[in-house]
Protein backbone atom coordinates (compact mmCIF):
# COMPACT_ATOMS: atom_id res chain seq x y z
CA UNK A 1 0.00 0.00 0.00
CA UNK A 2 1.14 3.20 -1.12
CA UNK A 3 2.35 5.61 2.16
CA UNK A 4 -0.22 8.32 0.91
CA UNK A 5 -2.87 5.83 1.32
CA UNK A 6 -5.41 5.83 4.10
CA UNK A 7 -6.92 2.83 4.87
CA UNK A 8 -10.27 1.81 7.18
CA UNK A 9 -11.25 -1.35 7.76
CA UNK A 10 -14.37 -2.89 9.60
CA UNK A 11 -15.75 -6.19 10.15
CA UNK A 12 -19.32 -6.03 10.04
CA UNK A 13 -21.71 -8.39 11.47
CA UNK A 14 -24.34 -10.24 9.21
CA UNK A 15 -27.76 -8.59 9.86
CA UNK A 16 -29.87 -5.64 8.29
CA UNK A 17 -28.48 -2.75 10.81
CA UNK A 18 -24.47 -2.75 9.23
CA UNK A 19 -25.78 -2.29 5.72
CA UNK A 20 -26.78 1.53 6.83
CA UNK A 21 -23.59 1.49 9.01
CA UNK A 22 -21.38 0.59 6.22
CA UNK A 23 -23.49 3.63 4.24
CA UNK A 24 -22.83 5.70 6.80
CA UNK A 25 -19.50 5.24 7.12
CA UNK A 26 -18.32 5.83 3.70
CA UNK A 27 -20.42 8.35 3.39
CA UNK A 28 -18.20 10.10 6.00
CA UNK A 29 -15.20 9.22 4.12
CA UNK A 30 -16.30 10.22 0.96
CA UNK A 31 -17.41 13.80 2.29
CA UNK A 32 -14.28 14.35 3.83
CA UNK A 33 -12.75 13.42 0.87
CA UNK A 34 -14.37 16.22 -1.10
CA UNK A 35 -16.74 14.28 -3.03
CA UNK A 36 -19.94 16.14 -4.54
CA UNK A 37 -23.76 15.35 -3.16
CA UNK A 38 -24.26 13.76 -6.26
CA UNK A 39 -21.11 11.13 -5.88
CA UNK A 40 -21.98 10.63 -2.41
CA UNK A 41 -25.10 9.33 -3.12
CA UNK A 42 -23.32 6.92 -5.90
CA UNK A 43 -20.97 5.97 -3.58
CA UNK A 44 -23.28 5.09 -0.97
CA UNK A 45 -25.69 3.86 -2.34
CA UNK A 46 -23.34 1.64 -4.07
CA UNK A 47 -21.78 0.33 -0.41
CA UNK A 48 -25.38 -0.44 0.18
CA UNK A 49 -25.93 -2.55 -2.55
CA UNK A 50 -22.44 -4.40 -2.04
CA UNK A 51 -23.14 -5.13 1.46
CA UNK A 52 -26.72 -6.37 0.79
CA UNK A 53 -25.31 -8.26 -1.49
CA UNK A 54 -22.65 -10.05 0.90
CA UNK A 55 -25.66 -10.30 3.74
CA UNK A 56 -28.19 -12.10 1.24
CA UNK A 57 -26.53 -13.44 -1.51
CA UNK A 58 -22.41 -14.25 -0.01
CA UNK A 59 -23.64 -15.07 3.84
CA UNK A 60 -26.81 -16.23 3.01
CA UNK A 61 -27.60 -14.04 6.01
CA UNK A 62 -26.24 -16.34 8.79
CA UNK A 63 -25.38 -14.17 11.56
CA UNK A 64 -21.93 -16.67 12.13
CA UNK A 65 -20.65 -14.88 8.89
CA UNK A 66 -18.96 -11.32 8.89
CA UNK A 67 -18.87 -8.74 5.64
CA UNK A 68 -15.67 -7.41 6.20
CA UNK A 69 -15.67 -3.80 4.53
CA UNK A 70 -12.56 -1.99 3.64
CA UNK A 71 -12.03 1.57 2.11
CA UNK A 72 -8.85 2.75 0.59
CA UNK A 73 -8.38 6.68 -0.05
CA UNK A 74 -5.10 7.06 -2.33
CA UNK A 75 -4.41 10.16 -3.92
CA UNK A 76 -6.67 9.60 -6.72
CA UNK A 77 -9.61 7.93 -5.65
CA UNK A 78 -11.73 5.77 -3.22
CA UNK A 79 -11.45 2.48 -3.19
CA UNK A 80 -14.02 0.02 -1.24
CA UNK A 81 -13.55 -3.47 -0.57
CA UNK A 82 -16.55 -5.71 0.27
CA UNK A 83 -15.69 -9.30 1.31
CA UNK A 84 -18.40 -12.05 2.40
CA UNK A 85 -17.58 -15.29 3.41
CA UNK A 86 -19.70 -17.10 1.25
CA UNK A 87 -18.95 -19.69 -1.91
CA UNK A 88 -18.15 -16.43 -4.10
CA UNK A 89 -19.76 -15.64 -7.71
CA UNK A 90 -18.60 -15.04 -11.27
CA UNK A 91 -19.89 -11.97 -12.91
CA UNK A 92 -20.73 -13.85 -16.27
CA UNK A 93 -23.28 -15.52 -13.82
CA UNK A 94 -25.28 -12.51 -13.30
CA UNK A 95 -28.53 -12.14 -15.30
CA UNK A 96 -28.65 -8.97 -16.87
CA UNK A 97 -32.02 -7.22 -15.22
CA UNK A 98 -32.56 -4.80 -18.24
CA UNK A 99 -33.35 -8.13 -20.46
CA UNK A 100 -36.97 -7.76 -21.04
CA UNK A 101 -37.48 -11.13 -19.14
CA UNK A 102 -35.82 -9.76 -15.91
CA UNK A 103 -37.79 -6.26 -16.12
CA UNK A 104 -39.98 -7.58 -13.20
CA UNK A 105 -37.65 -9.57 -10.94
CA UNK A 106 -37.64 -8.07 -7.84
CA UNK A 107 -34.17 -9.05 -7.39
CA UNK A 108 -30.98 -8.85 -9.09
CA UNK A 109 -29.89 -5.25 -9.47
CA UNK A 110 -27.67 -4.33 -6.99
CA UNK A 111 -24.52 -5.27 -9.49
CA UNK A 112 -26.24 -3.06 -11.84
CA UNK A 113 -26.57 -0.45 -9.73
CA UNK A 114 -22.76 -0.67 -8.58
CA UNK A 115 -21.55 -0.65 -11.87
CA UNK A 116 -23.69 2.25 -12.88
CA UNK A 117 -22.70 4.49 -10.10
CA UNK A 118 -18.79 4.07 -9.47
CA UNK A 119 -16.04 4.46 -11.76
CA UNK A 120 -14.64 1.01 -11.47
CA UNK A 121 -15.88 -2.27 -10.65
CA UNK A 122 -14.77 -5.92 -10.29
CA UNK A 123 -15.19 -8.72 -8.51
CA UNK A 124 -12.75 -11.03 -7.48
CA UNK A 125 -12.41 -14.15 -5.33
CA UNK A 126 -11.22 -13.21 -1.60
CA UNK A 127 -8.96 -14.46 1.10
CA UNK A 128 -11.98 -15.71 2.68
CA UNK A 129 -12.95 -17.68 -0.39
CA UNK A 130 -16.09 -15.76 -0.54
CA UNK A 131 -16.72 -13.05 -3.11
CA UNK A 132 -15.13 -9.54 -2.66
CA UNK A 133 -16.30 -6.67 -4.63
CA UNK A 134 -14.10 -3.58 -5.58
CA UNK A 135 -14.94 -0.70 -6.68
CA UNK A 136 -13.47 2.65 -6.89
CA UNK A 137 -14.42 6.25 -8.08
CA UNK A 138 -12.28 8.87 -8.80
CA UNK A 139 -11.47 11.76 -6.21
CA UNK A 140 -12.54 15.13 -7.43
CA UNK A 141 -10.19 17.65 -8.96
CA UNK A 142 -8.59 19.78 -6.30
CA UNK A 143 -10.16 23.54 -6.06
CA UNK A 144 -13.63 22.09 -7.53
CA UNK A 145 -16.66 22.93 -6.32
CA UNK A 146 -17.61 20.93 -3.01
CA UNK A 147 -21.83 21.07 -2.76
CA UNK A 148 -21.11 19.83 0.84
CA UNK A 149 -18.63 22.15 1.84
CA UNK A 150 -16.91 19.64 3.80
CA UNK A 151 -13.26 18.37 3.88
CA UNK A 152 -10.95 18.10 1.15
CA UNK A 153 -9.15 15.21 -0.30
CA UNK A 154 -6.28 14.81 2.11
CA UNK A 155 -8.78 14.71 5.27
CA UNK A 156 -8.09 11.36 7.39
CA UNK A 157 -11.13 9.10 7.47
CA UNK A 158 -12.18 8.54 10.94
CA UNK A 159 -12.37 4.68 12.39
CA UNK A 160 -15.90 4.21 13.42
CA UNK A 161 -17.88 1.57 15.37
CA UNK B 1 -34.89 8.48 7.81
CA UNK B 2 -37.53 5.49 7.81
CA UNK B 3 -40.09 5.20 5.80
CA UNK B 4 -44.05 6.02 6.75
CA UNK B 5 -47.38 5.73 4.79
CA UNK B 6 -50.42 7.20 5.30
CA UNK B 7 -53.80 6.24 2.64
CA UNK B 8 -56.67 8.37 1.73
CA UNK B 9 -59.19 6.61 -0.60
CA UNK B 10 -60.24 9.04 -3.47
CA UNK B 11 -63.19 7.01 -4.90
CA UNK B 12 -62.32 3.28 -5.75
CA UNK B 13 -58.36 4.83 -6.20
CA UNK B 14 -56.27 4.53 -2.80
CA UNK B 15 -53.59 7.45 -2.63
CA UNK B 16 -50.75 6.17 -0.50
CA UNK B 17 -48.46 9.21 0.56
CA UNK B 18 -45.37 7.87 1.32
CA UNK B 19 -42.11 9.64 3.01
CA UNK B 20 -38.87 8.55 3.83
CA UNK B 21 -36.23 6.05 2.33
CA UNK B 22 -37.95 2.53 0.75
CA UNK B 23 -34.24 0.14 1.61
CA UNK B 24 -34.18 -3.02 2.77
CA UNK B 25 -35.40 -3.99 6.31
CA UNK B 26 -38.36 -1.97 7.73
CA UNK B 27 -38.87 0.62 4.94
CA UNK B 28 -39.28 -2.56 2.03
CA UNK B 29 -41.54 -4.30 4.66
CA UNK B 30 -44.05 -1.67 4.86
CA UNK B 31 -44.21 -1.20 1.65
CA UNK B 32 -45.25 -4.90 1.24
CA UNK B 33 -47.46 -4.55 4.31
CA UNK B 34 -49.39 -1.39 2.77
CA UNK B 35 -49.91 -2.50 -0.73
CA UNK B 36 -50.93 -6.40 0.47
CA UNK B 37 -53.34 -4.59 3.39
CA UNK B 38 -55.16 -3.06 0.40
CA UNK B 39 -55.28 -5.84 -1.23
CA UNK B 40 -56.71 -7.54 1.32
CA UNK B 41 -59.12 -5.04 1.64
CA UNK B 42 -60.41 -5.20 -2.07
CA UNK B 43 -57.98 -1.71 -2.95
CA UNK B 44 -56.63 -2.74 -5.88
CA UNK B 45 -55.91 0.23 -7.72
CA UNK B 46 -53.33 2.07 -5.96
CA UNK B 47 -51.95 5.06 -6.44
CA UNK B 48 -48.35 5.64 -4.85
CA UNK B 49 -47.26 9.55 -4.05
CA UNK B 50 -43.55 9.35 -3.52
CA UNK B 51 -43.13 12.79 -3.34
CA UNK B 52 -41.28 12.83 0.16
CA UNK B 53 -39.28 9.56 -0.93
CA UNK B 54 -35.76 10.50 -1.44
CA UNK B 55 -34.02 7.26 -1.41
CA UNK B 56 -34.64 4.00 -3.12
CA UNK B 57 -32.04 0.93 -2.95
CA UNK B 58 -32.19 -2.45 -4.99
CA UNK B 59 -34.19 -3.77 -2.32
CA UNK B 60 -36.96 -1.16 -2.67
CA UNK B 61 -36.88 -1.44 -6.06
CA UNK B 62 -38.03 -5.05 -5.77
CA UNK B 63 -40.81 -4.41 -3.15
CA UNK B 64 -42.08 -1.59 -5.69
CA UNK B 65 -41.79 -4.47 -8.36
CA UNK B 66 -43.19 -7.11 -6.14
CA UNK B 67 -46.53 -4.77 -5.34
CA UNK B 68 -47.16 -3.73 -9.01
CA UNK B 69 -47.01 -8.01 -9.91
CA UNK B 70 -49.30 -8.32 -6.79
CA UNK B 71 -51.92 -5.72 -8.21
CA UNK B 72 -51.74 -6.76 -11.56
CA UNK B 73 -52.19 -10.48 -10.61
CA UNK B 74 -55.79 -9.35 -9.34
CA UNK B 75 -56.74 -7.49 -12.16
CA UNK B 76 -55.94 -4.23 -10.19
CA UNK B 77 -53.42 -1.10 -11.33
CA UNK B 78 -50.18 0.94 -9.20
CA UNK B 79 -49.08 3.53 -10.53
CA UNK B 80 -46.39 6.05 -9.37
CA UNK B 81 -47.00 9.77 -8.80
CA UNK B 82 -44.45 12.65 -7.87
CA UNK B 83 -40.99 10.91 -8.21
CA UNK B 84 -38.10 13.37 -6.74
CA UNK B 85 -35.19 13.12 -9.05
CA UNK B 86 -33.08 10.48 -8.02
CA UNK B 87 -35.99 7.71 -7.67
CA UNK B 88 -36.97 8.93 -11.21
CA UNK B 89 -33.15 8.74 -12.39
CA UNK B 90 -33.39 5.26 -10.81
CA UNK B 91 -36.40 3.77 -12.43
CA UNK B 92 -34.83 5.33 -15.90
CA UNK B 93 -31.82 3.21 -15.71
CA UNK B 94 -33.12 0.08 -14.25
CA UNK B 95 -35.62 0.64 -17.41
CA UNK B 96 -38.59 1.10 -15.00
CA UNK B 97 -39.62 4.00 -15.73
CA UNK B 98 -41.21 2.27 -19.12
CA UNK B 99 -43.08 -0.46 -16.72
CA UNK B 100 -44.52 1.62 -14.22
CA UNK B 101 -47.44 4.67 -15.67
CA UNK B 102 -45.77 7.66 -13.54
CA UNK B 103 -47.50 11.08 -13.38
CA UNK B 104 -46.73 14.25 -11.93
CA UNK B 105 -50.06 15.51 -11.28
CA UNK B 106 -52.66 13.79 -8.95
CA UNK B 107 -55.53 14.37 -10.71
CA UNK B 108 -54.55 14.06 -14.11
CA UNK B 109 -53.20 10.17 -12.02
CA UNK B 110 -56.73 10.05 -10.68
CA UNK B 111 -58.30 10.03 -13.72
CA UNK B 112 -55.95 7.83 -15.97
CA UNK B 113 -57.08 4.30 -13.59
CA UNK B 114 -60.66 5.32 -15.04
Amino acid sequence: MASDTKHLEVALETKVDSVNLAEEMCLRVAEAAGFGEDDCYRIGMSVREGVINAFHYGNEERPDKKIHLAVDLTADKMIIHVLDEGAGFKLSDVPDPLAEENLLSTSGRGIFLMRAFMDEFTVVSGKTGGAEIVMSKKLPAPGSASPNGQGGKNATPRQEA
Amino acid sequence: MSLHATHRDAGPITVVDLSGRIVLGDGSALLRKTIRGLLEDQRKLILLNLADVDYIDSSGIGELVSGYTAVKNQSGDLKLLHLTKKVRDLLQITKLYTVFDVFTDENTALRSFV
